[in-house]
């Protein structure tokens, strides 16, 4: 049940040149430094600053509620991030492959191919995040600190090993991906099989070989594909597909990665402590979050940290011990815990939806006035410099919110249910910490 | 190298020139010797610059703008409108001085308990003063008062004066204490004294005196006076020393906490029936005494400190306001 994008002969031209990818980069270069500007030179309040309001709300908005679920990783193909550095990285922008690499072309430490960095650099983001998001300067700080981080690894590793590993987004996109309506496949898999030279991953001279470290002829999950198109270029025959197939359907085969496990257990957590310091009515504890340094924050940084990585990791292990006790399963644990990680999955981009309607609708009147006005410098480009804060839609919100959270957990219980049926062991327990979790970040949203 | 190649190094370029360019140009291009003041609270900096320059008939051009709360801005002895200083816009702001002479600007909103200390100024010059003859000394200074001196009174009395049951009392007194001058010279207390010994008064009882005294309050102020009085009251003082001007304004234990000491109680008839007007206008205008009180002296007019010490008596002789 999945119908071919790349049949439809002007999408594949569309896509197979590089001219269209290129300009939305390039153009998405010039806003992401333009919002580096704004963050150093513009006004230090927040909401009146381009840099806060296109990044934290306007991008963040387009990223969470549309691009992760509708295109997987469709923000990893436009995004600008790893532009710089691959240009020095090949020498050219759209120019095809010399024979030699200049830099120094490392393989990536095999002890770090796996998304530990990413969890570790997200953990980071979001202990600090009170902050970040609401300081122009430190906003402006972090975007250049990534793109620099992008252009140093790019200088000295092969491919794009800051996309692969260290974006502190990149992780949970690739995670939430799964669900994602679209995937890039090989059409026939004993094609690639044959394949001579694999150019796909080794590069031709029709183009670079795939910069995520992936090879496409076994591609099964989304997780780490870019959806660069490269493959497309570079497939001598004609063996690359984008595909619309149905909702979540790679949740039925797990991962078995502790690293992947964890970026759930993790993007879980960041949501319902997001709601609860950033939507919540607890100012001591915005406070808390957002005076760096202090008791109080080492407090938070503490208790924010023994969620993400004891409450709710721990109270999943019992989960799932219940569970193998019930079924008198002798799976090791670690092994049934992977496996039932994957219902976390449409879970915690449940969570990341409902929280992001409440901070979109709530803010997104800021987009309005700041774009005339993205400096704070008293301009008004547009005549809606003058647009007073409002809410949008606010009588829609709760049932939007619920109807995400309930879908969501139901989604969940569904593929636990499918996962028990795999590893034959009770999935009650599971469903049961889905359910509860639930329960909490309603409390905390609704 | 191939012409794609080419056209996409340049178009990378021409972005990255534009994104980082265009504000800079635009702003030069925009901007029309507008002075731009950046507004924070006081201990974050206070006005950025704090003092400006000015040529009398000349206009100034300000653009405000606040980097955290709402501010306002408003220039001392002066009839110009306060103006909100909102963060993260602009307010435009054009003054023209017709004098010569050093002009203090202030916060007119509550930001933080050191509100009070955002100020700057303004040096005109140019043009012709136009008040020739110097401005006299301030009359706490010409009576030598000590500000600082704690200032009880020796006698008060038992229930509240009325300067209504005075006015009926007030053919008997003699037209020397309803002047202005021993009116602002004299604490309600030294007042109620000399009546006291006023042989043409020996017939009146204590509480009958100190209903003259109420009188000789009311009469030296007027109901427009007491209404400015209570409104400057409300946006000057009450933040720290309360509406009701028990002391206990929002900012009390804000100013306990920095100066250990807490805001004047206007409601103590002890230290109030003891302060003569004049007493109370050196506190206002110096300042400080220990305390966390700013100098007025560069913001209000002599009118306005008038009106000020005329209605601070009213949390005495609660009778005048009516």
């Amino acid at each position: 049940m999945r119908s071919e994008l790349t049949r439809l002969p002007h999408a594949k031209v569309l896509l197979k040149n590089r001219w269209p990818q290129f300009i939305i980069m390039a153009l998405m270069l010039a806003g992401f430094l333009f919002a580096i500007l704004s963050g150093l030179a513009g006004t230090p309040v927040g909401n009146a600053n381009f840099g806060i309001v296109f990044v934290w709300i306007a991008w963040w908005a387009v990223l969470i509620l549309v691009a992760v679920p509708f295109f997987g990783r469709g923000w990893c193909a436009i995004c600008p991030i790893p532009l710089p550095g691959e240009w020095l990285q090949r020498g050219a922008i759209l120019e095809l492959p010399r024979r030699k690499p200049r830099w120094l072309n490392l393989r990536w430490p095999k002890v770090f191919r796996n998304i530990w960095l990413q969890n570790l650099s997200f953990t980071l983001l979001a202990l600090f995040s009170v902050v970040i998001l609401t300081t122009p300067k430190t906003t402006a700080i972090l975007l250049a600190v990534l793109m620099f981080l992008a252009l140093g690894t790019s200088l000295v590793f092969e491919r794009r090993a800051f996309c692969r590993y260290i974006c502190p987004v990149g992780g949970f996109i690739g995670l939430y991906a799964q669900v994602s309506p679209l995937e890039l496949r090989a059409k026939d898999k004993s094609v690639c099989a044959t394949c001579k030279g694999k150019p796909c991953y080794n590069g031709s001279e029709a183009g670079y070989g795939c910069p995520w470290q992936v090879f496409p002829g076994g591609l099964a999950k989304n997780t780490y594909c870019g959806l660069c198109m490269e493959c497309l270029r570079t497939c001598p025959s004609d063996n690359i597909a984008i595909k619309v197939r149905p909702l979540g359907t790679e949740l039925a085969q797990p991962s078995h990665r502790m690293d992947e496990a964890f970026k759930a257990f993790i993007m879980l957590g960041a949501a319902m402590i997001y709601a609860g310091v950033l939507l919540g009515p607890w100012s001591p504890l915005k406070s808390a979050a957002y005076s760096v340094g202090t008791t109080a924050w080492f407090g938070y940084a503490i208790a924010f940290l023994a969620l993400l990585f004891g409450l709710l990791p721990g109270l999943f292990w019992l989960a799932i011990r219940i569970g193998q006790r019930i079924s008198k399963n002798l799976l090791p644990t670690h092994h049934a815990l992977t496996t039932f990680a994957t219902a976390l999955i449409p879970l915690g981009l449940a969570f990341w939806v409902a929280f992001s309607l409440s901070f979109v609708l709530t803010n997104a009147s800021y987009i309005v006035s700041s774009l005339s006005d993205p400096f704070g410098w008293g301009w008004n480009l547009f005549g809606t410099a003058a647009v007073v804060w409002q809410p949008y839609l606010t009588n829609l919100l709760a049932p939007l919110q619920t109807i995400v959270l309930v879908g969501g957990s139901f989604w969940s219980a569904r593929v636990a249910q499918k996962a028990s049926q795999n590893a034959s062991i009770s999935s009650i327990p599971t469903v049961v910490y889905c359910a509860l979790v639930t329960l909490v970040m309603a409390g905390l949203l609704l | 190298m191939r012409r794609s190649e080419i056209y996409s190094r340049v178009l990378i370029t021409a972005g990255l020139l534009v994104a980082l360019s265009a504000p800079f140009v635009a702003r030069a291009l925009g901007s029309r010797s507008a002075v731009e003041i950046h507004a924070r609270m006081a201990g974050a900096g206070g006005w950025m610059p704090d003092v400006l320059q000015a040529k009398v008939g000349v206009p100034l051009h300000l653009r405000l703008t606040s980097d955290d709360v709402t501010h306002g801005f408003a220039i001392g002895q002066s009839d110009l409108a306060a103006v909100d200083v909102v963060p993260g816009k602009m307010t435009d702001l054009t003054l023209i001085f017709d004098r010569p002479g050093t002009f203090t600007f202030y916060c007119t909103r509550w930001c933080g308990p050191d509100h009070w200390r955002m100020r700057g100024t303004i040096q005109v010059t140019g043009g012709k003063a136009i008040d020739p003859q110097p401005a006299s000394a301030p009359l706490y200074l010409q009576l030598g008062l000590d500000i600082d001196a704690p200032h009880p009174a020796a006698v008060t009395p038992d229930g509240a004066p009325s300067a209504q049951r005075g006015a009926a009392l007030a053919g008997r007194l003699s037209p020397q204490y309803l002047t202005p001058g021993y009116y602002r010279s004299h604490s309600p207390a030294q007042v109620f004294t000399e009546l006291r010994v006023d042989p043409a008064l020996h017939s009146l009882s204590d509480a009958d005196l100190w209903d003259l005294v109420a009188y000789i309050w009311q009469s030296n102020t007027t109901q427009a006076g007491l209404a400015a009085g209570q409104k400057l009251f409300a946006q000057n003082c009450a933040a720290c020393h309360g509406e009701t001007g028990s002391g206990n304004g929002v900012f009390a234990g804000d100013v306990k906490a920095l100066n250990g000491k807490t805001p004047a109680n206007f409601a103590d008839s002890i230290s109030m029936l003891g302060a003569s007007p004049a007493l109370l206008q050196g506190k206002i205008l110096r300042g400080g005494m220990g305390t966390g009180m700013p100098s007025w002296g560069p913001i209000l007019t002599d009118e306005q400190t008038w009106e000020i010490i005329g209605y601070l008596y009213t949390f005495q002789f609660k009778e005048n306001t009516r």
